[in-house]
């Protein structure tokens, strides 16, 4: 079989980067080839490319053997080739038919649109994909799966050879992860050439047929999947195999740190009580939606509870704003990195000393060294990849992104630290290494709470475990009751098998 | 084998210095084209080339460029005021009333100062307190603000200053330094020490550059806007006492137009008017070209909406040639 497309020797790098050299990539039709990495190693830059939104150094892209450059994103997508990304980019308050066609609606005699012709295509492009969803329909008003079947339709309205899919699973829930695997297989059966990619080891064996692999930049192998097993596959990726996933650790729980009682919120939780200990890892397992950042926002001060008590080493705190919070030496780790943790246009060692800023100056005035001194004491301890300081954040891969972000609140020197979905979206590598983090801050005597909704990780970590569902706290285990039947059990309300 | 280490790597401070990556900025194409302006007015005018007529000169623009200063915190936090002139008819009518009472000079400022911190706290509580967007909020308080101005004094004017009370916009400190330049001087070096070297000043450029993130990083977003609002406030109000001492009456159109005047400034200066970045030296650069250029085409008697068109198309390059050539 041929590819429909290839990348043969492709570099491109940013100041101070080499974001992909020299790398080739093939896709044929009727097949899914996962791309896989550790983050940064240029998974993202090669969709970019493939897209037209960067045009490489060197190197060759051939569409049906045909030499090709795609100078923007409409040459690319001219050509056949479309990208769906993990943030979907659709226009709420436009309809469902409207966010298909924008850019390309079909249009009467008269060079008007045609919204009939609209209407009918966009029906049927969703019926392509096994969804009756009504094309009227205001896209705010869907769910985020609604939501990325009318960004799949609207990839297919431009007939496109090649689909990227770039992590689509990250933000669906289980259902929804099931229906995206059923319209990958339609687009296969319709011979499209499908790019795949994700950090989800099972996704991967489950639906891709090829994969490529990446390191820093560089193309380190290809392959069919059912000719390679999990680990030579991760060794791969990393450079060096990951025989042990999670940090083993003895804990030393000291006295109680934080005490919730009653918390209390109108609409998102009710009667939430709990202890928290010295040197613990608390796990917060429960479906997405289930109330457990609402929680962890509330002690962080983002929201404020309508009853309840906060106390921290016996002394009751109100906490009404975040900074009360990090006075209180409450600190959170967002789970949306991008809007609520990283400040990409601000300098690395400026994100860092942002919390601290009372710390690093004297009389409101800052001192430059003290600052930098900071940001070199932890960075290094998370250790972080980047080409100085002072370069912009959003310049840095999302994993050391992440690093930076955990790097600001260490720096605080916090008695709780609230990391929610630490690993999220993250590559096995920098997974292993915030695990083997979140294992030594336990061990230095800091209260950590670890909020997943991966039961792995939640078991693998957390020296107890609380379960919520719809609000409320439904279940706390430990020790060997920790097993993954009474978690789902509990998260989903179902009753104890007889 | 391609076993990767991975030891930790110790990461550098800084990859440029900090005057290398000045010789690359914004504020090094303003110093350009500083210089080629003043050159220029050198040759087309015998007149330029004067101590006395420079000085002058800086009357031009040392009002304006005071509120400059704030609006250039205020537009890198993504907030405007564009209340900032009708700030100023009212605290000159506050003065006006103030004079007329009898008030002696001191009362004077510090009425003219009050009404200008007064007007800045009402913006600020609704757009920080209200949480209102800012550029409706100043659309409306410009009419306001003006508005009373017009209520009190309809076609009327106040004059009849007292005489030491003219000092502020028409008094020296030394030779040819006027109190305005020495003033606005002292200002930008106290809102350059504000901006780049005090924490207010991060958190400020936090705010313009990601307010939810700051928010998350223990910022009081709220607390920071009202005290940007009220320090537009506060300048416009010393801004009333200078254009008021230097004119010598009240008119309820006084200022009229500062307030795009302050904008095209900031913006000139290199601000981001979408927030996040901007400095305090590109504000005063901007600040010296723009007097430079309202003085070099005044002494040549060039008409002013020549002037206003030239400066409409210097502040369309300057934006655009940096996108042109792929900075930024």
């Amino acid at each position: 079989m041929k590819p429909i497309l290839s990348l043969r020797g492709i570099s491109k790098s940013f100041p101070g980067v080499k974001a992909l050299q020299n790398v080739q990539l093939d896709l044929y039709p009727g097949q899914v080839t996962a791309l896989i990495g550790e983050n940064g190693a240029g998974k993202s830059t090669t969709v970019k490319v493939l897209t037209g939104i960067y045009q490489p150094e060197s190197g060759a892209i051939t569409l049906d053997g045909q030499d090709v450059q795609f100078a923007n994103a409409q040459a690319a997508t001219d050509a056949g080739v479309t990208a769906i990304h993990q943030e979907t980019v659709l226009f709420d308050e436009l309809s469902v038919a409207e966010n298909i066609w924008l850019g390309h609606a079909p249009r009467n005699r008269f060079g008007l649109i045609d919204r009939r012709a609209m209407r009918n295509g966009a029906r049927d492009l969703l019926a392509g994909i096994g969804s009756t969803l009504d094309p009227d329909l205001r896209l705010g008003d869907l769910g985020i799966a609604s939501k990325h079947l009318v960004a799949i339709a609207r990839a297919l309205s431009t007939d496109a050879r090649v689909v990227v899919l770039d992590e689509p699973t990250a933000a669906l829930s289980h259902k929804e992860i099931h229906e995206l695997y059923d319209l990958v297989e339609t687009l296969k059966t319709q011979g499209k050439a499908i790019l795949f990619i994700s950090h989800k080891f099972d996704e991967i064996f489950r639906i891709a047929d090829r994969y490529t692999v990446f390191r820093d930049g560089q193309f380190v192998g290809e392959g069919l999947m059912h000719e390679i097993g999990e680990t030579a596959l991760v060794r791969m990726m990393v450079g060096r195999s990951v025989d042990q996933i999670f940090p083993t650790r003895t804990s030393k729980i000291g006295p109680p740190v934080l005490t919730v009682a009653g918390y209390d919120h109108p609409t998102e939780f009710a009667d939430i009580r709990f202890t928290l200990h010295e040197g613990e890892i608390l796990g917060f397992y429960g479906l997405v939606g289930a109330g457990r950042s609402e929680v962890m926002q509330a002690l962080f001060g983002i929201t404020t509870p309508s009853k309840g008590a906060v106390r921290i080493d016996d002394k009751v705190r109100v906490i009404r704003s975040t900074h009360d919070a990090i006075a209180a030496g409450i600190v959170y780790v967002p789970e949306d990195r991008g809007r609520q943790g990283a400040i990409r246009g601000l300098p690395i060692f400026q994100n860092i000393t942002l919390p601290s800023l009372a710390r690093v100056g004297r009389n409101g005035f800052l001192r430059m060294a003290e600052e930098f001194k900071l940001a070199r004491d932890y960075t290094q301890r998370l250790d972080l990849r980047a080409a100085s300081l002072d370069q912009e954040l959003g310049l840095l891969s999302g994993g050391n992104q992440q690093k930076v972000v955990i790097a600001k609140w260490l720096a605080t020197k916090p008695r709780v630290i609230i990391l929610d979905e630490p690993t999220k979206g993250i590559d096995i590598g920098s997974k292993a290494a915030v695990h083997e983090f979140m294992a030594e801050l336990a061990a230095e005597g800091l209260a950590v709470i670890m909020v997943s909704s991966e039961i792995p990780e939640v078991l693998g970590m957390s020296d107890r475990v609380i379960v919520m569902r719809e609000g409320r706290i439904v279940d706390e285990v430990t020790g060997d009751a920790m097993t993954p039947e009474r978690l789902v059990r509990a998260a989903a309300g179902i009753a104890e098998a007889a | 084998m391609t076993q990767q280490t991975h030891t930790a790597r110790a990461i550098p401070d800084r990859l440029q210095s900090p005057a290398a990556r000045a010789l690359r900025s914004w504020e090094s194409i303003l110093v350009a084209v500083a210089i080629a302006i003043f050159v220029t007015n050198s040759f087309t005018s015998p007149y330029f080339l004067n101590a006395w007529n420079l000085s002058d000169a800086t009357f031009n623009f040392t009002e304006k460029a005071m509120i400059a200063l704030a609006m250039a915190l205020l537009i890198i936090s993504g907030e405007i005021d564009l209340s900032v002139a009708s700030i100023i008819a009212l605290a000159s009518t506050a003065m006006g009333l103030a004079m007329q009472a009898g008030a002696d000079v001191p009362i004077l400022v510090l009425v003219g100062i009050g009404a200008g911190l007064l007007c800045g706290a009402f913006n600020g509580f609704l757009v920080a307190g209200l949480g209102l967007p800012s550029i409706v909020v100043t659309i409306g308080t410009m009419s306001l603000f003006r508005g009373i101005a017009y209520i009190v004094l309809g076609d009327r004017a106040f004059t009849g200053y007292p005489p030491g009370f003219a000092y502020f916009g028409q008094g020296y400190v030394w030779w040819v330094f006027s109190f305005e330049l020495v003033l606005f001087t002292v200002l930008a070096v106290i809102y350059w020490a504000l901006l780049h070297r005090s924490s207010f000043g991060r958190a400020v450029y936090a705010i313009g550059n990601n307010a939810t993130a700051a928010q998350f990083s223990g910022i009081r977003v709220a607390r920071v806007k009202f005290i940007l609002f009220l320090l537009t406030g506060l300048m416009s109000g010393i801004a009333a006492v200078c254009l008021t001492s230097r004119l010598g009456s009240t008119r309820p159109s006084i200022a009229t137009g500062f307030e795009l005047e302050v904008v095209t400034m900031v913006v000139l200066g290199g601000v981001n008017i979408l927030g996040g970045s901007g400095s305090i030296p590109g504000i005063v650069l901007a600040a010296l070209i723009i007097g430079m250029v309202t003085f070099g085409f005044g002494l040549l008697n060039v008409p002013g909406i020549v002037m206003s068109i030239f400066l409409g198309a210097l502040l369309i390059s300057v934006i655009a040639l940096p996108r042109l050539f792929g900075k930024r």
